[in-house]
C-alpha cells in the first residue's frame, strides 16, 4: 500500500476523502477490492476526463459513415470532434461521410434568438448536399440552455425529407462524464434505428459487434478473421457502421460486446426486447482473441464451426510466431501503465502480457464499478442524482422478432462455461501491488511515473504529451498516433511493432540539446561603483 | 450622467411609469436616453408615438456587426433618445443574453455621449437570470427604482429584485434609490408600501395614485404630461420627476424575510379583508 499511501498524502482533507475511493492498490490477488467510480470529479483537479456530447457524438455515433451528424452549436464542439477518434470506415456506394465536420456554428444571435431556424437549414443543405438516409443532431451546451426544440425539428426533417432524422439531447454538462453521452447514444439507437429493418432472418453464425469503433482499423481485421470462421456480420455498433445494417441489427443471433462500458446498454436492451443473448470478448491480444473465438464456438455449439475456429487459430499463429518470438524478446520484463476509456485498460493488458510485459498501473476516465469490479455487485450499486438524470429505457419483447435461440437449459449451462451476459471487471485480473485508479488526473500521472518508472504508459490525447515529456514511451489510444490496426492477430504485432520502436529507437541519442553546448542564462558581475557611474554616462 | 434601471413586477406600470418620469425630467431639460430592455421592445412607445422603433437586436441579426447608431436609436417627445434592445419572440432562445448583447453593442457605437444627463433603463419583470440584472452588473446603471403597488405579489417581487441589488451592491456599486408605489388603490396602500419601503432601509419616493388619464394618453400614444399638460396626474408625474433629480438617498437593500413580509402586510389591515 506504500505508493497508494504516498500519492494521497499529498491532497489536502477534502480532496484526500475524495480521492481515496478511487485508488486503489491491490492486495491479496485476486482482489475484491472496490472502489468509488462514475461520481463527479474534484474541481479544479485537471482529470482527463470529457463531456456528455464527447460519448455521444465523437465515441458512440461519430463512426457511423452513412449518417450525416450535425453538431448543433458554436463551432469549437464540432471542429475539436472532427476526426480526433480516427475511426476509419469502407465506404459502401463510394461515400463516406466520416470525412466531413457538419455544425450549425450557431453565433450571438442565433443564441439570443432561438437556433431552430438555422438548425432546420442545416439540415435542408445537408441532404441537398449529402442525400443522405438519415441524420442525427447532437446538442451541445448552450442549446441545451436556450432550449432548441431539436426534436421537433428532428420530426419536421423526418417528414419534410422522408428520411430517418434523429435529436440528441447530449448537451456537455449532463453526467459526471463523457458516460452519460454513451448511454444516451445507445438510448437513441435502440428506439428508433434497431428493428426498424425488414430484412429476413441471418444466417445461422451471424453476430453483431458492439462497442468497437474501427479506430485504425481494428474492425477491419476483426472482421477478416470472423468472415474466415465463416461468421456473418449483420452490423457493427458503430465502428466501419452504417444506419442501414443497424436498422437490420435485430437478425443476428448473437451480440458480442467488445467495450462493455459504452454499449452494455443496447445489448442489455436487444436481450430484453429480441432475446438476443450477449457474450463479452476481447479481440485485443493474442491469448484474448483465441479465447473469444473459443466462446462464440462454444454459444453455438456446432462441431464444424468449432473446428473452423481451431483451424483459423492454429493458420493466424503460425503465420505470426516468429513476429511474436522476436517482439517478446525485445519486451518482455518490462511495464507498462495504461488509463484510457472504460473498457480497454483491461483489454490492453492481456495484450501487453502476450509480449511479457507486466502492466503495474491501470484505470479508467469514465467506468462504472461493474467495468472494475465486474457485473456481480450492479445490485450493489447505489444509483445517484447524476445517474438517475440519464433516461433509464425499459424494453418489453418484440411480438414479431422475439425469438429463442438458445433454450433456457442451455443458457444455464453455457453460463457456467463461456461470460454470457457477464463481464467479470478489471480488478480481479491484476497482481499485488498494482495501482487501480478511477478518474486520475495530472497530478497522480505524474506521481505514477516517479513511484513505478514503468517504460510505458497508454494513455488519451490530455495526458499522452505530459507523459512523453517525462521521457516515457506513450501511445495515444484513441487515434494510435497514425497507425493500427492493433486488435486481432495481425494488430498485436503491429502493437508490438510500435512500442519496441518507441523503447528501442535511440533518436534522442543523436539529438545534442542547446542548453548542453550554450549557457541558457548571461548574466556579468558589477561593482556598485561602476553601476553608478554607468547610470551617470547613460 | 445618471444611469438609472427601473425594476417592478410584470403588469405593474414600469415602461408607463419610466416615460412619464422622464417626460417631466425632460420639461425639467434634461438630456435623457431610454433603453428599453424588454424582448415586446415597447418602453419606449408613449415617448415616439407608436411602436416605430428598430431594435437593436433585430438589427444585429440583420445587418451584421456593422451597425449605424442612428439606425437603432430615434429621438422623441423632449428630444428624449429612445433605443430598444428587443429579443426573440416567446419561447425560444434567451432574452437575457440578448439584453447583454445589445448594452454592450450600445457602448461600442457610442450611445452613451457626455451630453446625457440621463440613461433610463426599463428592464422586463424580475431578475430572472444574470441578463436582465446586465443594466445593473459591471457599473452600469448606479441607482435603482422599483414600481411596486400594495399587492402582495407586487411587495413580493420587489422583495426579490432587492435581493438582486444587494448581491451587485458589493461588486458594482449599485444602489437602492426608492420605491415607487403606483397605486392599484389597495386599503391602506401608502402606508404598506412605505413601511415595507422602510423596512427595506430605504424610501417611497412618491405616491403615484390610480388615473384614468393615464389609459387615455397611452390610447392615444401619448405621456400624460404631453396629452393632458394641465391634468392633476400630470403634476403628480412632475412632482415625480423633481424628487427623482433630487434625491440622495442611495442604499444597499436589506431583503425581508418570508414571514416579515407577511407581517407588515397583516399589520396594515390586509386581515381585515380576510
Amino acid at each position: 500500500m506504500e505508493e497508494r499511501t504516498r500519492i494521497l498524502d499529498q491532497y489536502g482533507a477534502r480532496v484526500y476523502k475524495n480521492r481515496k475511493e478511487h485508488v486503489v492498490q491491490v492486495e491479496n490477488a485476486p482482489s475484491n477490492q472496490s472502489i468509488a467510480a462514475n461520481s463527479r470529479s474534484v474541481p479544479g483537479i485537471m482529470t482527463n476526463r470529457g463531456c456528455c456530447y464527447a460519448g455521444c457524438k465523437g465515441v458512440v455515433l461519430g463512426p457511423l459513415k452513412d449518417v450525416a451528424i450535425i453538431t448543433h452549436g458554436p463551432i469549437g464542439c464540432g471542429f475539436y470532434s472532427w476526426g480526433t477518434r480516427r475511426n476509419k470506415a469502407t465506404p459502401v456506394d463510394g461515400r463516406n461521410f466520416l470525412e466531413y465536420c457538419l455544425s450549425t456554428d450557431l453565433q450571438e444571435p442565433d443564441i439570443v434568438f432561438g437556433g431552430e431556424k438555422k438548425l432546420k437549414q442545416a439540415i435542408r443543405e445537408a441532404v441537398g448536399i449529402f442525400h443522405p438516409k438519415c441524420v442525427m443532431i447532437c446538442s451541445t451546451c448552450p442549446v441545451g440552455l436556450i432550449g432548441d426544440d431539436i426534436q421537433a425539428v428532428a420530426d419536421w426533417a423526418q417528414q419534410e425529407f422522408s428520411i430517418k432524422c434523429l435529436a440528441f439531447s447530449c448537451e456537455g454538462y449532463k453526467g459526471v462524464s463523457q458516460s452519460a453521452g454513451h448511454h444516451i447514444a445507445n438510448n437513441g439507437l435502440m428506439k428508433y434505428i434497431v428493428g426498424s429493418g425488414d430484412a429476413p432472418p441471418a444466417k445461422r453464425f451471424s453476430v453483431n459487434i458492439l462497442g468497437e469503433y474501427n479506430i485504425g482499423g481494428d474492425e477491419w481485421e476483426i472482421a477478416r478473421i470472423l468472415k474466415r470462421i465463416g461468421y456473418d456480420i449483420v452490423a457493427t455498433f458503430t465502428g466501419n457502421g452504417s444506419y442501414e445494417t443497424m436498422k437490420n441489427a435485430h437478425t443476428a443471433s448473437l451480440n458480442l460486446v467488445q467495450c462493455h462500458r459504452s454499449i452494455n446498454y443496447i445489448a442489455e436492451m436487444m436481450k430484453d426486447k429480441y432475446n438476443i443473448d450477449w457474450i463479452k470478448i476481447n479481440f485485443i491480444g493474442l491469448g484474448a482473441v483465441c479465447k473469444s473465438l473459443r466462446d462464440m464456438a462454444k454459444y453455438f455449439g456446432d462441431p464444424d464451426l468449432t473446428a473452423r475456429t481451431e483451424a483459423v487459430i492454429a493458420d493466424e499463429l503460425s503465420e505470426i510466431q516468429d513476429d511474436i518470438d522476436y517482439y517478446r524478446e525485445k519486451l518482455k520484463g518490462k511495464t507498462a501503465g495504461i488509463f484510457v476509456g472504460g473498457s480497454r485498460s483491461h483489454h490492453y493488458q492481456n495484450l501487453l502480457a502476450d509480449f511479457g510485459v507486466h502492466t503495474v498501473i491501470a484505470g479508467y476516465e469514465f467506468a462504472h464499478r461493474d467495468d472494475y469490479e465486474g457485473r456481480g455487485i450492479l445490485p450493489n450499486i447505489k444509483e445517484d442524482a447524476d445517474s438517475k438524470n440519464i433516461e433509464q429505457l425499459h424494453m418489453q419483447p418484440d411480438e414479431k422478432h422475439y425469438r429463442m435461440i438458445v433454450s433456457k437449459e442451455r443458457f444455464e449451462d453455457l453460463k457456467q462455461e463461456i461470460p454470457l451476459a457477464d463481464y467479470g471487471g478489471m480488478i480481479h485480473e491484476m497482481n499485488d501491488g498494482n495501482m487501480v485508479i478511477d478518474d486520475f488526473n495530472h497530478f497522480e500521472t505524474l506521481e505514477l511515473l516517479r513511484l513505478f518508472k514503468p517504460d510505458f504508459f497508454f494513455s488519451g490525447i490530455k495526458d499522452k504529451y505530459i507523459l512523453q515529456k517525462a521521457g516515457v514511451v506513450s501511445r495515444q489510444m484513441h487515434s494510435y498516433d497514425y497507425s493500427g490496426p492493433y486488435a486481432g492477430f495481425r494488430g498485436a504485432v503491429n502493437f508490438a511493432r510500435d512500442i519496441s520502436m518507441g523503447l528501442n529507437v535511440p533518436v534522442w541519442g543523436y539529438v545534442t540539446p542547446p542548453w548542453k553546448t550554450e549557457p541558457t542564462l548571461t548574466g556579468r558581475l558589477t561593482h556598485p561603483e561602476e553601476e553608478r557611474q554607468g547610470k551617470k554616462n547613460a | 450622467m445618471r444611469q438609472v434601471a427601473i425594476y417592478g413586477k410584470g403588469g405593474i406600470g414600469k415602461s408607463t411609469t419610466t416615460q412619464n418620469l422622464n417626460a417631466g425630467l425632460a420639461e425639467m431639460g434634461k438630456h435623457i436616453m431610454i433603453v428599453g430592455c424588454d424582448p415586446k421592445a415597447d418602453s419606449t412607445r408613449l415617448i415616439l408615438g407608436g411602436l416605430a422603433q428598430q431594435t437593436v437586436l433585430d438589427t444585429l441579426r440583420e445587418e451584421g456587426e456593422d451597425i449605424d447608431l442612428g439606425y437603432v436609436m430615434k429621438t422623441g417627445y423632449g428630444g428624449i433618445k429612445c433605443v430598444e434592445s428587443g429579443g426573440p419572440e416567446p419561447g425560444v432562445g434567451c432574452a437575457g443574453r440578448g439584453i447583454i448583447t445589445s448594452i454592450n453593442l450600445l457602448e461600442r457605437l457610442g450611445a452613451y455621449t457626455a451630453d446625457l444627463d440621463y440613461v433610463f433603463y426599463d428592464v422586463l419583470g424580475d431578475v430572472v437570470c444574470g441578463g436582465f440584472a446586465m443594466p445593473i452588473r459591471e457599473g452600469k446603471a448606479r441607482e435603482i427604482y422599483i414600481v411596486a403597488s400594495g399587492e402582495m405579489m407586487a411587495l413580493y417581487a420587489a422583495n426579490n429584485i432587492s435581493k438582486g441589488i444587494q448581491k451587485y451592491a458589493s461588486t458594482g456599486g449599485v444602489r437602492l434609490g426608492g420605491i415607487i408605489c403606483n397605486s392599484r388603490k389597495v386599503d391602506g396602500e401608502a402606508e404598506l408600501v412605505e413601511a415595507f419601503a422602510k423596512e427595506l432601509g430605504t424610501q417611497m419616493i412618491h405616491f403615484v395614485p390610480r388615473d384614468n388619464m393615464v389609459q387615455r394618453a397611452e390610447i392615444n400614444k401619448k405621456t400624460v404630461i404631453e396629452y393632458a399638460p394641465e391634468s392633476d396626474q400630470a403634476a403628480v408625474y412632475r412632482e415625480l420627476a423633481r424628487k427623482i433629480d433630487g434625491n440622495d438617498m442611495f442604499v444597499i437593500p436589506k431583503p425581508l424575510k418570508q414571514e416579515r413580509l407577511e407581517q407588515i402586510l397583516m399589520d396594515h389591515g390586509m386581515m381585515d379583508i380576510a
